[in-house]
């Protein structure tokens, strides 16, 4: 069964006067414990598809599958519980908080969850977290004090917390040198095989996508190829 | 629970920039203190204006007896001498809105001390009240009279510093005898200065003594009303030596003394200086009053009195008239420096969601509502607002303490304030927090994860 399937999924931007079509029509599906690299140059609609696919925006016409619902006309406050509950986010620039231990960072999410979580147990499954990405040694340093890829480690942490069954990575890597990337993107590979969890690699690199087992092209707001794992793509 | 999340968030949020935290709450700290020092002060000062005024005489009134008609001829105030010293006990004892009364008796006498002599502004017959009355106990030398001596008729007296100027120069004056009308005092206190009254007259040419020996003694004013053994105001020397008047005045027999009896010893005052408890108490006095002496003179229901009460009026104007004038300027100072600690706050906030801007996408991205970043903010102002009104509480209260060691100023502790500026500070903080917090809340997640 399909994770995530969009139909027809159309954005058009209203910039004054000008209508702007970003996305023409996207049908694309997603099944469970797939993973998927998205590419594509700037300007051919990926950020915004990955918005939409994040529930951060919502398509201006079609339709949009996640988990079962079709939530393209979900209100601003129903796609943040979507969010909370259904979708881990990565992205290039970590986005930690900073002056914030790791620990606090991975529990951030918690707080907006629909049931309450007694503190003891968000840090517990903090803790977990944290381990799991191999940070059990420095729980209580702050972002100042970690390298670039320790904090990616606490934000796939804390993208993991509530665990979703979908991580959307924007650029998880693209901050990164290439060791430290490796490490990441095999990170992101063991989750996957181990966990099954779905994983939507959005990147511009060529040697990231090579990590997926699918690649998707956008170009100019059209889904323009797809690929199994990094390798040449058939035209549609 | 949510909104205990909500606050936990919060804190932590402040947590993490405690110096900009700090600096947010400066402006409420300041605002804060500014009004508790401001009330606190004003307050103090309010009452020392008050009090101020209140020894200038704003609280007292004076009785006088009423006008007196003879075959047709007035005798203007003062003419009926209907006032007795039983007045003043009972004004006392039965007026519950009075703090003080004495008499007053009035006398015209040259006072001589060796060569010198000077005609005093005021020579006064009154007992140790009149002191309270004018706020005037405190001495610069000796001590006053006591009602001892006024029972006694003590021929002892207490000077006004113009008196001090007058007749002794660079003498202390304490212990001397000073003669008036032939009579001579002894000279047991010396007057604080109290200057020129509202109207230029110098209160301190000021003599003051018991009111029985004024009267009897020395007032030949009103002798010839004054039924006394004596006969004269004058003071024989035999008479004030008891064996010598027995020698001279032998006891007269049973018989003679049906024969001739003595008539009640009767002796009115000039005047009945009375110190209301407060200003607003001032009018229940009078009313007191009048009831009191319209009963005791017999002054039948529908006739007019045969007393005038005055009242300082404009004293009275001026004290309230300042004391509104104080509050009125307290209030537009504190509200001015809450205004201004308040958009300091609001100042702060507004940058730090600019500055926060990512974090509120990210938080958004994981889930927040836009109601629970309005919550997150709208708590941190009002928590910084609460934390810099305890502050500014405090600071304000240091203030004026040390003004009150350091300048000895008085200070008043107004509690009242203290009430107002924490609810202010707490409405400032939801007032001027709720912009930057419902800015912050509109943010679009994807642009405020974007920014730079």
């Amino acid at each position: 069964m399909a994770l995530l399937e969009l139909h027809e999924v159309c954005k058009t931007y209203h910039l004054g006067e000008m209508d702007l079509q970003v996305l023409k029509g996207v049908t694309l599906s997603v099944a469970q414990g797939e993973m998927v690299a998205l590419m594509g140059a700037s300007g051919s609609g990926k950020s915004t598809l990955m918005n939409i696919l994040g529930c951060l925006d919502r398509p201006t016409s079609g339709e949009y599958w996640l988990d079962g619902k079709e939530i393209s006309g979900a209100s601003a406050n129903e796609r943040a519980k979507l969010r909370n509950q259904l979708i881990g986010f990565v992205f290039q620039s970590f986005n930690l908080l900073s002056r914030t231990s790791a620990l606090e960072n991975v529990c951030m999410p918690l707080t907006y969850g629909v049931e309450c979580v007694p503190e003891h147990e968000m840090h517990a499954r903090a803790r977990e977290m944290l381990c799991k990405v191999g940070l059990s040694e420095r729980m209580n340093h702050q972002p100042s004090q970690l390298s670039g890829g320790q904090q990616q480690r606490v934000a796939i942490a804390r993208s993991l917390i509530n665990r979703p069954p979908l991580l959307l990575a924007d650029e998880p890597t693209g901050n990164l040198d290439s060791r430290t990337s490796e490490e990441i993107l095999q990170m992101f590979k063991d989750l996957n095989e181990r966990e099954g969890l779905t994983i939507i690699l959005v990147t511009h690199d060529p040697e990231v996508a090579l990590h997926a087992k699918r690649t998707i092209r956008i170009r100019d707001g059209l889904i323009a190829g797809e690929a199994e794992g990094g390798g040449e793509e058939k035209l549609r | 629970m949510r909104f205990y999340r909500t606050f936990k968030t919060a804190m932590r949020a402040l947590r993490r920039n405690v110096m900009r935290a700090a600096l947010t709450t400066l402006g409420i700290v300041i605002g804060v203190a500014a009004v508790i020092a401001m009330m606190e002060i004003g307050n103090g000062s309010a009452l020392a204006i008050q009090h101020t005024i209140a020894t200038m005489g704003a609280y007292n009134l004076m009785v006088f007896p009423g006008n007196a008609l003879l075959a047709g001829i007035s005798t203007g105030t003062g003419g009926n001498m209907m006032l007795t010293p039983g007045d003043v006990d009972a004004i006392l004892t039965d007026c519950p809105s009075v703090a003080a009364a004495a008499p007053v008796v009035w006398a015209h006498a040259q006072a001589v001390y060796n060569n010198l002599n000077w005609q005093p502004g005021s020579l006064l017959g009154t007992t140790p009240a009149f002191l309270d009355v004018r706020d005037w106990s405190e001495m610069a030398q000796g001590s006053s009279f006591t009602d001892r001596d006024v029972r006694n008729c003590s021929k002892v007296c207490v000077i006004g510093q113009t008196i001090v100027k007058m007749l002794f120069q660079d003498e202390s004056p304490i212990g001397k005898q000073i003669r008036l009308m032939n009579v001579n005092f002894k000279v047991v206190g010396v007057l604080k200065a109290k200057g020129a009254n509202m109207m230029g007259a110098d209160q301190d040419d000021i003599i003051l003594a018991p009111w029985t020996t004024i009267k009897y003694r020395v007032s030949s004013t009103s002798s010839s009303t004054v039924t006394v053994t004596t006969t004269s105001a004058n003071i024989l020397p035999s008479q004030l030596y008891p064996p010598a008047q027995a020698s001279l005045y032998p006891v007269p027999s049973a018989s003679q003394q049906t024969d001739t009896p003595q008539p009640v010893r009767f002796s009115n005052v000039s005047q009945i200086m009375v110190e209301a408890r407060s200003a607003d108490e001032v009018q229940s006095a009078i009313d007191e009053i009048t009831a009191l002496l319209r009963e005791r003179h017999h002054v039948r229901a529908g006739m007019p009195e045969d007393f005038t009460i005055r009242d300082m009026t404009e004293m009275v104007r001026t004290m309230s008239s300042t004391t509104e004038l104080m509050t009125t300027l307290l209030l537009i100072v504190a509200a001015i420096s809450l205004v201004v600690g308040g958009v300091g706050i609001m100042n702060i906030m507004l940058v730090s969601v600019t500055e926060r801007t990512r974090e509120i996408g990210l938080r958004m991205a994981v889930g927040a509502q836009s109601d629970d970043i309005l919550h997150q903010f709208l708590t941190e102002a009002i928590v910084l607002c609460m934390i810099g009104g305890a502050v500014g509480i405090a600071l304000g209260r240091t203030v004026s303490i040390l003004v009150r060691l350091i300048k000895h100023w008085p200070t008043a502790v107004s509690l009242g304030a203290i009430v107002v500026a924490v609810a202010v500070s707490v409405l400032v903080g939801v007032l001027f927090g709720f912009y930057p917090a419902w800015k912050a809340s509109r943010l679009d997640p994807i642009d405020a994860l974007r920014y730079e």
